[in-house]
This record gives C-alpha cells, sequence and structure tokens, in this order.
C-alpha cells in the first residue's frame, strides 16, 4: 500500500492540472456563493420588515421567518455547490483511492448499509434515520473491506408533537472481515468514565452499565485507561484482544485522533470514528491546494484503507483456514 | 421503625451484598479454570501426534519427546490440584517451544503436510489457552483483591477463603507471535 508521503506527491504532481482547474470552479463558485448569499438575505430582511409593517404577520412569527431563511438558505447552498461537489468527487477522492488500491470501488453517493450499523451494537439507540455517502469497498490483499460517511440520527417528539433530531453517530464507519472464528461479541468503547471518574469509581460504574453485555478488564494499562470492553465472553474477547492487537488499536486510536469505538461480531470487525462532519466533501472557501486540506482527504483515506495492514487482518494462518 | 433496627437492616444486607460478591468471584474463578483446563487437554490430546510425527526424523532430541510424553501423561492424571496444573503447563509450554524450534532444523519435517497441520493447531490452540490464562488471571486478580480490601477480607476469612495462584505469562507470549518465522 502506498504511503502518505506517496500519496501527497500523486496529489501534487499527477492531480495537479485536475486540481488546478478544479480551483478555477472553486473561485468562481465561491463568489457566486457571496453574491447569492448577500442577494438572499436581502430579500429575506426586505420580506421580513414589509410583512411586519404591513401586520400580515406577528413580531413572534420571526423566529419562523428565521427557521425558514436558514433551511432555505442550506438548500440553496447545497444546490448550488452540487455540480462542483459531484466533479471533485469524481476528480480527485476517486483517483486518490484508486491510487491507494485499484481493487476499490467508489460510489459517492452511497453508504455502507445501515443494517451493519445495528448489527454492530457499538450504539445502543437505534437509528430513526441514516444517511451517508462515499462508499468505498473492495478486497485488500484478500480481506474484505468497506467504509463510508455514516450519519445515524435519532427522532425525539415532544409533549407538544415537535419532532427534533439528534445525533448517534456522524464519522467514518468501517466493516472488515475479521481472521478469527469467534460466537459472541467484544465491545470497545472509548472509556469515558474511568477518565471522569478515576480508575476505581470508574470501573464499579463501567461494570454496572445496563444494557451492555460484562465488563471485559484487560490486562494492559494503557488500553484500560483509553476503552472499556464490554462482551459476552471474557475468554473469546481475549482470544480476539490479544496484546498485539491492543497495542496496534492504541496506535491506531493516537493517528485517528477522534474518539473509536470497535465491535467484533459474526466474524466482522466493526470501527466507528466519530468526526462529527461530513467528511471528503470538497473546500469551498479555502483552496484546495492547501497543504492542510490536502492532508485531510489523504490521512482518512489511508487510515480507513490501511487498517486491513495495520491491524494484520490479512494474516488469515490458523483459524479460518 | 428505631434507628438501630434500621442499622441493622442496612447492616444484614451489606453483609448479604458482600457474601454474594465473594461467592460470584470465587465462581467465577473456578468457571474460567475450567475452561483453561478445556483447552489444555485439546492442547495434550495433540502431543502423541505431533511425538509420532516427529520421532522418526528428530534423533537428537529424544529426551525432549520423552519428557514430553512424561508430563502429558502425569496432566492426564485424575485429581490434580490446581496448582500442579498450573506449573505442569509452564513445563509443556515450554518443552513444545524447543520441539517446534527443533522442526526448524529438518527440512523434511518442515515440508511434511502433517506436521504443518499440528503446528498450525497448536499455534491456534496456543492463542486460545493464553486468552483464557489471561481471563483466569483477571479472575484470580479480582478474587484476590476482594480478599485483600477493606470490607470484604473480613468476611472472606470468616468464609475461610485463601488466596490463588496466577499464571506467569511469558514474555515472549506477550509479544506478537511471528507467524513468517513459524513457517518459513
Amino acid at each position: 500500500m502506498k504511503n502518505i508521503s506517496e500519496l501527497t506527491d500523486f496529489y501534487y504532481k499527477t492531480l495537479y492540472p485536475v486540481l488546478e482547474s478544479l480551483e478555477q470552479n472553486r473561485k468562481t463558485l465561491r463568489h457566486r456563493i457571496v453574491v447569492v448569499g448577500v442577494l438572499f438575505t436581502l430579500f429575506f430582511i426586505i420580506l421580513g420588515y414589509s410583512l411586519l409593517d404591513a401586520h400580515i404577520i406577528q413580531p413572534d412569527f420571526i423566529i419562523g421567518l428565521i427557521i425558514g431563511y436558514i433551511a432555505l438558505g442550506g438548500a440553496l447552498y447545497k444546490w448550488l455547490i452540487s455540480d462542483y461537489a459531484k466533479d471533485f468527487k469524481q476528480k480527485v477522492i476517486k483517483p486518490l483511492i484508486t491510487e491507494i488500491d485499484k481493487n476499490l470501488r467508489y460510489s459517492p453517493e452511497l453508504h455502507v448499509p445501515s443494517e451493519y450499523f445495528t448489527r454492530s451494537r457499538i450504539f445502543t439507540s437505534t437509528p430513526d434515520r441514516v444517511s451517508g455517502n462515499d462508499f468505498v469497498r473492495g478486497k485488500i490483499d484478500g480481506v474484505e473491506l468497506q467504509f463510508s460517511d455514516f450519519h445515524a440520527e435519532k427522532r425525539h417528539q415532544d409533549s407538544k408533537g415537535r419532532t427534533s433530531w439528534s445525533t448517534i453517530f456522524q464519522g467514518l464507519f468501517i466493516i472488515s472481515e475479521f481472521p478469527k472464528h469467534f460466537k459472541g461479541n467484544t465491545i470497545i468503547l472509548p472509556d469515558a468514565a474511568e477518565s471522569l471518574f478515576g480508575s476505581y469509581l470508574g470501573s464499579w460504574l463501567q461494570s454496572n452499565n445496563f444494557g451492555r453485555n460484562d465488563l471485559v478488564k484487560m490486562d494492559n494499562i494503557e488500553f484500560e485507561k483509553e476503552f472499556v470492553v464490554y462482551g459476552t465472553d471474557q475468554i473469546e474477547a481475549r482470544y480476539i484482544l490479544t496484546h498485539s492487537l491492543m497495542e496496534k488499536l492504541l496506535t491506531f486510536k493516537k493517528r485517528s485522533k477522534h474518539p473509536l469505538s470497535v465491535s467484533f461480531r459474526g466474524g466482522n470487525i466493526f470501527m466507528a470514528i466519530e468526526y462529527n462532519k461530513d467528511l471528503f466533501e470538497p473546500s469551498i472557501f479555502h483552496s484546495l491546494l492547501k497543504y492542510k486540506i490536502a492532508m485531510e482527504y489523504i490521512k482518512t483515506l489511508h487510515l480507513a484503507i490501511g487498517i486491513v495492514e495495520e491491524l494484520k487482518l490479512n494474516q488469515k494462518l490458523w483459524s479460518k483456514l | 421503625m428505631s434507628t438501630p433496627l434500621i442499622l441493622l437492616i442496612v447492616l444484614g444486607i451489606t453483609l448479604i451484598l458482600i457474601y454474594n460478591s465473594l461467592v460470584a468471584k470465587k465462581n467465577q474463578v473456578t468457571n474460567i479454570f475450567a475452561s483453561v483446563d478445556t483447552q489444555l487437554k485439546k492442547r495434550y490430546d495433540l502431543i502423541p501426534n505431533l511425538v509420532a510425527s516427529v520421532s522418526k526424523y528428530m534423533e537428537h532430541e529424544k529426551s525432549i519427546l520423552e519428557d514430553i510424553t512424561k508430563l502429558r501423561a502425569e496432566a492426564n492424571k485424575p485429581n490434580i490440584s490446581d496448582e500442579h496444573k498450573i506449573a505442569l503447563d509452564k513445563k509443556i509450554s515450554s518443552a513444545l517451544g524447543s520441539i517446534m524450534v527443533a522442526v526448524e532444523n529438518y527440512p523434511e519435517l518442515k515440508a511434511n503436510e502433517n506436521v504443518m497441520h499440528l503446528q498450525r493447531a497448536l499455534t491456534e490452540i496456543e492463542e486460545q489457552i493464553s486468552a483464557a490464562r489471561r481471563a483466569y488471571n483477571q479472575a484470580v486478580t479480582d478474587y484476590n483483591n476482594a480478599l485483600e480490601q477493606i470490607p470484604t477480607n473480613f468476611i472472606a476469612s470468616a468464609m475461610g477463603y485463601t488466596k490463588k495462584e496466577v499464571f506467569e505469562i511469558s514474555e515472549a507470549e506477550r509479544k506478537n507471535i511471528n507467524v513468517k518465522e513459524l513457517f518459513n
């Protein structure tokens, strides 16, 4: 697999002509967005004033007007950038993925099937609405891998019947085959209790976490500080989480710099990396040639595709023969 | 209700909870040891097969092969204590390790389908034993902690509970098993 610096070279050398033309589009688009934004805002202000002036609406309705402004503005923005975003994904993200591994297929519109999300059991609440994009799928070194941007939300209804949505998870969701046989499920979550309440009270709270399986205390101090493990089988959890896999997951967590949850179920490994934003979207207000922007695309893709090598998921030698 | 009565009830409930948690911890140790035992037996069952396959070739390692056969026979005896099992397991692990290293010196053995299969089976079992040992050690640590910590220690000593031994995890086990070294 290509390393980060090779991919950076690819981005700045091979993709340079493409980036340059996209840059032109981006600048025109940015200009258009500013002009349309100003006109749109002015229109709403004038509309609001005249409606109030003519006593067509009451002052309390101003809130509704603002909500309408935000919703319409958002839709307008999406519509304005849609062509540019499509172009960017086809011309930049797709070649980057193929450059990392040519066996991978990329579907910008799709996302990981939502049953995988539920099946992972990483999150206890079932989502009422899922969305996502940038679905990547393929075999790396004989190991099935798929991931995408994923957004799972829960619907809430208050006493007045108003619905609101809260995010269960937003970020990168990865699924891959795991090279060992196991029957139950083992779930690794970021350790919130132990870092908040200290190790003694924290571990007591963890062991009384309803809705989860039994607490599995791991024999790696650093891992225990970072994560909490729940599992259906104490031995199986340790069969999966060998000392070396714990080390590798710690390294992975440090590299991703975002909250990481992992689960093992039905022969698969599921990973949820929380970014709390839509990934692989084109930058509009910063140059695509900016190093920081380029690195975000490259590093995220490299991280997701790299798990097969990083976690040694391709070592199928003994158990799944 | 009078205050002393409430205090008495609270004390009674606390005692019951502590008692139950101690019993649960002790049973957890016993349960997990049973799994360790099953895994160890699986490994013992592979030993005669392994010895039979390699003994034709291994002239210089006859003593290790004899040792391991003896150790296996001893481990299969009924009614041996958990401590003894732990000690035997340590010896068998190291003897098996030496056989695996010795196999490297015999090209015919390395290429032998049967030996290769046995090696794979042993590596797999080794991983499972390692996991079972670690689970056992955690259960024993929880149990031993309860025996030393206040207030569980008073009740534990009244119940006649004694500390249990853990498996020593060797340095080699903590490292990643190098597959290339094993199969090249």
